[in-house]
């Protein structure tokens, strides 16, 4: 029977300004994972507002404007709030360290400074809610976001200040993945979890500046008219477009890698087997890293680029299905064989493979020109960035936080009800969307505050599945915070997993390890040695 | 708290030892240095399209710069680097004196690019070259002659912020080398604020002919 | 007490590298100075370019010690440059060829259509179909004139010359 350490990074030292000005990774992670899942939670009532909303054509909760403004925060909350820190902050920044063996992350302060960025970030956001809102998508494109009224340099502003918070973390991952290595840990020797993170991180570094001075140029528009994106003055619209989306298409792969590294953690552990193609799917990380910076043309297929640049951009986005598919493969071949424990990680890597899968196979529709004309703005693009941004990597989210969620805590959650969330979210997440593909395909357009009657069905049935979805959340948010308190103590390894982090105690000490850690196997070693879970 | 040898005072607790501490520090810096890149280079992409497309206005805009103090400001800011090199050089052998004199001269001739800026923009204020919609002169030929002074107050613009970061960098480092807080060992703050004002320099060195030399 | 700090081999540049690598520097600057005088047409701006780099490369390799330092800083500066590289040239190939028509795909126009450029305001030779031949009866015959200049994208499918028969039918 296991015990919660006496002292742990959780309660000693003790007080709030020991929270704050605190330097230990771990506790930085906690603090992330607050702030992301009540970003979380404010980008998700937003959703269900929009689906309540479409619940009927016509008006039914809220006006046409405020309509727009409701989808523009779900999006932009989510996106720059939640899911692009995500993984990284909230689980990486506790596992990565103790992952590679280290003491903490190669710069504390600057990670520290991270997290306070990011609360600057999602404040001027807060305002800028409040200060006229904004309604322009959250993509920002001109010359609406140039003319429009509303917040638009405050949310702009809001976004810039992320963009270094998520420069700051990749900067510390990429040296801390160099140079804090344990004795004996080659760069093949490290889990695949830290490659994936590596691989966002590099993406991190090279693409949110773009995005920054993008940035700055839309509020230079909005504020001097300098006339760049304004046809009039002799601007290009479009180059907003190219502009924008040279960040926010490698953005979606740092949304994505984390998540993949999450799975390719979860696999092995569950399957009790050595992870198929390590060096494949380590190498893939960098393919899908280095190919995202070569295809943001296609979100542009149809707003007037030329031809050839079309015709070039869509080529390369069939490129980047070969990395993600050789993950696939190796997944699936780790699974071969081996000795399967449904435990609820598992689960969500499970629905991760089946709804990343039909997101990835989908966005194949719309790299193709000819069906992207048809496709493009419609809900059949809603429907396939859902399923893998929330199909993919919120599954695969989920997964890791009940995975190593014992670690950070010490504490185990119920199962039972884990099982009955991660069931009610799979089925809801399920409901919600794979009717808007069939929206899609039928013509029903995105961002429309109404729709024609023949669509009325299925935006009912997909508003249905979106209070099942939020039903699976409140039920999971209920037993992890209840388990925060009531949960039985995990002891060290309740998963029987490899990776350093299962050595030392649950939660861990403020040092990580109470001896330097010695590798003495890879991290997918099962067949070489039997760790039993702890009780 | 004692120090040894082997744990010296600016060793953070979570290195190993301080060669590891100064690559992951200089590892750091170089990948910041990789996000300013990126940061200015939108600005040149921005350039790209526009000289593309306006050949001929940029020609006749680009007269109105002055090129002698473009000229000159290209030799300060790299008589600037030279001096920035020499201060680590002269801390790298422990001559504290000398790098401080290297360092004011820095932020000496950095300050003379900013006076020099500033006579260049109070001028095209005063004609009315002033970007986007504030663009007011008459004298340049060609479609949308705002369009260069919108991508000359950028860039240059930009490039004058991360000049005057830099020198509160500097002065930081000023103060510290005062304080004796480095050494023959350890001058990690100063190579890296090296790097960082090197990498001004470098991008100056293309605003330079992009702007100020369109043949 | 230095004597363990001073064990890594951290490299110090002779006083008079860096002093010549300033001078090199002032007279690069000169030189490109009095180029840019001289008229080269479009060599103006690869010249310009090209003694800005070998600046840069001074500066970097000297300056910023990448000569003597370890390898994966130089890496990490030219991933950067080439992502950068590739942000300009995708771009460029939306910028150059916005204004390109098929000629193939541009057939069905009508015949009154016109392309126009989005420089000069004037109407673009080619891209729009020529008038129908004298004896044509129905607007949707159209001949479709290949353009010797610019390259389009289909060169080798050749567009059907339709005619327009006395049967009353719709051409395919």
């Amino acid at each position: 029977m296991s015990t919660i350490p006496e002292i742990n990074y959780l309660n000693h030292p003790k007080g709030i300004k020991s929270w704050l000005m605190t330097l230990d990774h771990k506790r930085i992670g906690v603090l992330y994972l607050a702030s992301i899942l009540t970003a979380f939670l404010l980008g998700g009532i937003f959703a269900i507002m929009i689906r309540l909303e479409l619940l009927t054509p016509g008006r039914d909760i809220m006006g046409p404007q405020t309509y727009n403004q409701v989808f523009t925060l779900h999006g932009a909350i989510m996106i720059f709030l939640f899911i692009i820190p995500g993984i990284p902050v909230a689980l990486g920044n506790f596992v990565l360290p103790l992952m590679l063996g280290a003491k903490d992350v190669a710069f504390p302060r600057l990670n520290l400074a991270s997290w306070y960025i990011y609360i600057a970030g999602a404040l001027v956001a807060l305002y800028a809610i409040f200060a006229g809102s904004v309604d322009t998508g959250w993509t920002f494109y001109t010359p609406y976001s140039t003319s429009t009224g509303g917040a638009v340099v405050a949310m702009t502003l809001a976004v810039f200040i992320l963009g270094f918070s998520s420069i700051f973390t990749g900067l510390n991952f990429v040296v801390t993945i160099h140079k804090l290595r344990a004795p004996g840990m080659t760069w093949f020797k490290m889990p695949l979890f830290i490659w994936s993170v590596y691989a966002t991180a590099i993406i991190q570094i090279m693409a949110t500046p773009v995005l920054g001075i993008t940035l700055i140029l839309l509020a230079l528009e909005r504020i001097v008219g300098i006339g760049i994106f304004d046809p009039a003055m002799g601007g290009d619209p479009v180059l907003f477009q190219h502009f924008f989306w040279f960040y926010s298409h490698p953005a979606v792969y740092i949304m994505i890698l984390p998540a993949m590294g999450v799975i390719s953690e979860l696999i092995p552990v569950f399957s009790h087997k050595k992870i198929f193609g390590y060096r494949a799917i380590a190498y893939s990380s960098f393919g899908i890293a280095f190919i995202s910076f070569l295809v943001w043309g296609h979100h542009m297929f149809i707003s007037g680029q030329s031809q050839l640049a079309s015709m070039i951009f869509s080529f390369l986005t069939f490129l980047v299905a070969i990395p993600s598919g050789v993950k696939v493969f190796n997944w699936i071949a780790t699974m071969y064989k081996g000795s399967i424990w449904l435990q609820t990680p598992m689960l969500y890597a499970f629905s991760f493979l089946f709804l990343f899968t039909i997101g990835g196979l989908t966005g194949l529709f719309l790299g193709t020109l000819a069906t992207d004309v048809h496709l493009t703005d419609t809900y059949f693009v809603v429907a396939h960035f859902h399923y893998v941004m929330m199909g993919g990597t919120v599954m695969a989210f989920l997964g890791g936080l009940h995975y190593w969620w014992p670690k950070m805590f010490g504490r185990m959650y119920s199962i039972k009800w884990s099982r009955i969330g991660t069931a009610l979210i799979f089925l809801g997440f399920n409901v919600t969307f794979l009717a808007q593909f069939v929206l899609g395909a039928k013509g029903m357009p995105r961002r429309y505050y109404t729709y024609l009657d023949q669509y009325r069905p299925l935006n009912f049935y997909s508003s249905v599945g979106s209070w099942i979805l939020a039903l699976g959340f409140i039920i999971t948010a209920i037993y992890l915070i209840h388990s925060l308190r009531k949960g039985k103590p995990a002891g060290n390894n309740p998963w029987g997993g490899l990776t350093l982090e299962w050595t030392t105690t649950s939660p861990p000490p403020t040092e990580n390890f109470k001896e330097p850690p010695i590798l003495t196997h890879g991290p997918y070693d099962f067949d070489k040695i039997d760790v039993k879970p702890t009780a | 708290m004692s120090h040894s040898e082997n744990h010296p005072a600016y060793l953070a607790h979570h290195f190993n030892d301080p060669a590891q501490q100064r690559d992951a520090s200089k590892l750091g810096m170089w990948i910041f240095i990789m996000t300013e890149i990126l940061l200015f280079g939108g600005l040149f992409l921005a350039y790209t399209v526009f000289r593309t497309l306006n050949p001929d206005m940029f020609y006749n805009a680009h007269k109105h710069l002055d090129l002698t103090l473009g000229t000159i400001n290209t030799i300060v800011l790299i008589t600037s680097s030279v001096t920035m090199a020499l201060a680590i050089r002269s801390m790298q052998v422990g001559r504290k004196t000398q790098t401080l004199i290297f360092l004011f001269s820095t932020l000496a001739l950095a300050a003379v690019f900013l006076v020099i800026k500033y006579f260049e923009y109070s001028h095209k204020f005063h004609l009315g070259q002033l970007p986007g919609r504030f663009y007011t002169y008459t004298g340049i030929e060609g479609t949308n002659p705002h369009i260069f002074f919108s991508i000359y107050f950028t860039m240059t613009g930009l490039h004058a912020v991360h000049i005057i970061g830099g020198m509160t960098v500097i002065s930081m480092m000023v103060v510290r080398t005062f304080k004796n807080h480095f050494s023959a060992e350890y001058y990690t703050p100063l190579e890296l604020t090296g790097l960082y004002w090197h990498l001004v320099d470098l991008i100056w060195i293309y605003l330079f002919p992009l702007l100020y030399l369109i043949g | 007490m230095a004597n363990r700090a001073h064990a890594h081999s951290e490299h110090i540049t002779p006083l008079r590298i860096y002093l010549t690598v300033g001078l090199a520097l002032f007279v690069l600057t000169a030189l490109t100075v009095m180029i840019s005088k001289i008229h080269l047409g479009p060599w103006n701006a690869i010249v310009a370019l090209g003694i800005a780099s070998l600046k840069g490369l001074l500066v970097a390799l000297f300056f910023m010690n990448l000569l003597y330092d370890k390898k994966i800083y130089m890496i990490i500066v030219s991933v950067a440059l080439v992502v950068l590289a590739i942000l300009i040239a995708l771009t460029m190939a939306d910028i150059l060829r916005r204004g390109d028509v098929n000629d193939y795909e541009a057939g069905p126009i009508r015949r009154e259509a016109r392309i126009y450029d989005p420089n000069t305001g004037l109407p673009l030779k080619q891209g729009h179909a020529e008038p129908p031949a004298a004896n044509a009866t129905r607007d949707t015959t159209a001949v479709i004139h290949q353009p010797e200049a610019r390259d389009t994208l289909n060169k080798s499918i050749k567009p059907e010359v339709v005619d327009p028969g006395t049967t009353g039918k719709e051409p395919d």
